[in-house]
């Protein structure tokens, strides 16, 4: 035993001097910038809670990159691609994203989806000037130049279910969410409206990340009897929240559920009977009618077998890719403050969520739709905004006098 | 605050604390023999999971969740005793070294879990006769949860009787008491600690199958499950089965009734709060386990 632990040892202490000569070597010829290649980083979480979600983003954000290779990369050049895993942890997102930008030297990184993952990156990005492209609809409330916000602004996403909520008459409401920053933001924002529209406030519940306890949430929704609930649950916790509601008899057509952290891919790893019939809103659903979209689930399908399903902030990934592509190209650079300036003032360009393109404040002008899930775990689209929402990351109710300029 | 709410709270913290008991049993057993603290426990519940859901696939229809019990039973079990012999049995003289192997374990199970069935988890969907709701004065309560209070009473008293009444119950009760004395008895302590080693690991598949029911099944499950059972384990009175079925039931109680308040998050901080304030006034935990070895 002994032998194999000095063995063991000696193994460890082998590979970890590797890894540094590794570091070491691979540093001087990219900082030169003379290679063929574009490094950028891809960082999600490809393990823990956030892995159900995250994996297909990152997939989607590297089959935008080998589109774009095989199509002669970017001014001429490859992009190669660092992937690294988040571990859904806020901590390790900072951490790698600081390894990518300092010691990958990335020109750019893709990456994030919880809100606690964009925060911890965000120090590291503006310490760095580096730029984040983030995919995922968030809580808004935030407007820094290292980040391109694709995903939705509260009133692309969270706001247009809440006037879809009111068009059809639900007055009593219940908000149950994870317990981090994104939920309790958006809800914060979402009892604003309901309050100046008198409208009534059940009950609001908060469940720790990866929490799958939800006896006492599903009791007080009883009680409460809401018309609609709110659910900003994201990850594995959704599982448990339908299964233990569906138990206790109250499936989406005793209370429908609208939720806005439950895509396709969701859908098909929770058991799409689970939640058949609960709502969703999103700004893509794979059910959106487009020449690009359907080129898009086809290359992805090819790539990852016909089963493999496509989701918003998949999307938004992909696309995040085409329009630094397009910023890079019309900046003639890789220098991550020249590409933003660049980004905001692109022509809209075609997507599979249609063609669009970024605000002045760094986030996306997109369409808001809300979709019913059917017993596939696809998603019906029931509703669609009035053409495409600007982009505004503080509510005028919620955080009144604020604005968001970036120079 | 009206009364039924609460009626339905208690019953809530009565289901919390059987689904911690069945995650926590196959622990308690574990380390009241063997004083091993086994990392990989949230592990072999989470295989339980996953046998559930391999073996509600073969065999579909209201039975596959009896099919799925045994089978998992048997795979835990066997995994738990192949572990045991392989690993825990030629670490117990050092502890710290089971606690990091079993670390090991754990990740080499859940990375093969996410390299098998893939990280995004698997549905386990509960059988027609458990998907519907019973009106009992005035509550609705779920038949899964009533089922899994039931699984969680049928398992106890099952052990219970185990350990009463067979000869493998007589030996465990004697290598509990006094290991060297046993020892030299004549009991063959190694294959002692093996069968409880695979009968705890046994039980944990159970209660993988019944936590299939409520929750998710991602190779990362086992990690939501094994702080609480640790936390049951230390309140009961280390390795005291009846100390820790005590412990479960108090801290489930204490976190359906304190979500009467607040909300989930906060009730689990109140929680730990109370564990903490319960091991400061009575450090050896609920039941205090005698024993007659000197080296205690």
């Amino acid at each position: 035993m002994d032998r194999g632990f000095k063995t063991g040892r000696l193994l460890a202490a082998v590979l970890a001097a590797s890894t540094m000569l590794a570091g070491c070597s691979k540093a001087p010829d990219t900082s030169a910038g003379g290679g063929d290649d574009i490094k950028v980083g891809i960082l999600h979480s490809l393990s823990g809670t956030m892995a159900i979600s995250e994996v297909t983003v990152k997939n989607s954000t590297q089959m935008a990159i080998d589109e774009i290779n095989g199509g002669g990369g970017v001014m001429g050049k490859k992009i190669d691609a660092v992937v690294e895993d988040g571990a859904s942890d806020p901590a390790i997102f900072a951490q790698k994203a600081a390894k990518l930008i300092e010691s990958d030297k990335v020109a750019t990184v893709f990456g994030g989806w919880t809100s606690s993952s964009r925060k911890a990156m965000l120090p590291v990005f503006e310490k760095d000037a580096n730029l984040l492209w983030y995919p995922v609809q968030f809580e808004g409330n935030e407007c820094s130049p290292n980040i391109m916000y694709s995903g939705a602004q509260p009133n692309q996403q969270i706001l247009p279910a809440y006037d879809w909520a009111k068009e059809k008459g639900y007055k009593r409401f219940f908000l149950v969410g994870s317990d981090y920053v994104f939920p309790r933001t958006a809800n914060l924002i979402l009892k604003k409206h309901i309050e100046a529209d008198k409208l009534t406030m059940t009950g609001e519940e908060y469940q720790p990340m990866g929490g799958t306890d939800f006896s006492g949430v599903v009791a007080k929704i009883r009680a409460a009897k809401p018309d609609v609930i709110f659910s900003t649950l994201n990850g594995d916790s959704n599982v448990a929240f339908f299964k233990q509601m569906a138990a206790a008899g109250m499936k989406s057509d005793v209370i429908p559920v609208m939720s806005f952290s439950i895509g396709e891919q969701e859908a098909q790893a929770m058991g799409p009977a689970l939640i058949e019939g609960s709502y969703a809103g999103w700004n893509y659903f794979q059910t959106v009618d487009n020449p690009e979209n359907a080129k898009f689930i086809a290359a992805y399908k090819a790539k990852f077998g016909a089963d493999a399903v496509t989701t918003d902030p998949m999307v938004h990934g992909y696309l995040d890719v085409y329009m630094w592509k397009a910023a890079v190209e019309k900046a003639g650079s890789t220098d991550p403050a020249k590409v933003r300036a660049a980004a905001v003032t692109l022509n809209a360009i075609p997507t599979p969520l249609g063609t669009v393109k970024f605000a002045a404040n760094n986030s996306l002008v997109q369409t808001g739709y809300i979709g019913q899930a059917d017993p596939k775990g696809q998603f019906k689209i029931l509703w669609t905004s009035k053409g495409m929402i600007d982009p505004n990351p503080y509510d005028p109710l919620a955080f009144p006098g604020k604005t968001c300029t970036i120079s | 605050m009206d009364l039924g709410f609460i009626i339905g709270q208690v019953f809530n913290g009565f289901s919390v604390a059987s689904i911690y008991i069945l995650a926590a049993l196959g622990l308690a057993l574990s380390f009241g023999l063997m004083r091993v603290i086994n990392m990989a426990h949230g592990e072999i519940l989470m295989v339980g999971s996953y046998v559930a859901y391999l073996t509600i696939a073969l065999v579909p229809g209201p039975l596959g969740i009896f099919a799925a019990m045994i089978a998992a039973f048997a795979v835990a079990g066997l995994l738990g005793g192949v572990l045991e012999v392989t690993l825990v049995s030629r670490l117990t003289s050092r502890p710290l070294d089971t606690l990091l192997a079993t670390w090991g374990v754990s990740l080499i199970l859940q990375q093969a879990a996410r390299d098998i069935f893939g990280a995004t988890g698997v549905s386990v969907t509960a059988p027609a006769w458990l998907d519907h709701t019973i009106l009992i004065g005035g509550q609705t309560l779920p038949v899964t949860r009533l089922f899994i209070m039931a699984v969680a009473v049928a398992v106890l008293g099952g052990l219970a009787a185990f350990l009463r009444s067979t000869r493998i119950g007589l030996l465990v009760r004697a290598v509990n008491q006094d290991r060297p004395t046993a020892a030299a008895m004549g009991v063959d302590v190694r294959r002692v600690d093996a069968a409880i080693f695979a009968l705890g690991s046994g039980v944990a598949g159970i209660g993988g199958v019944v936590l299939a029911l409520l929750g998710p099944v991602t190779p990362n499950v086992g990690q939501s499950y094994i702080v609480t059972a640790f936390l049951v384990v230390v309140l009961g009175g280390l390795g005291s089965t009846l100390g820790m079925t005590i412990a479960a039931l108090m801290i489930g109680l204490f976190m359906a009734l304190s979500q009467i308040f607040v909300d989930v998050s906060l009730a689990q901080v109140l929680s730990l709060l109370f564990v903490i304030l319960f091991l400061q006034f009575r450090p050896q935990g609920v039941i205090a386990v005698r024993s007659r070895a000197l080296d205690e």
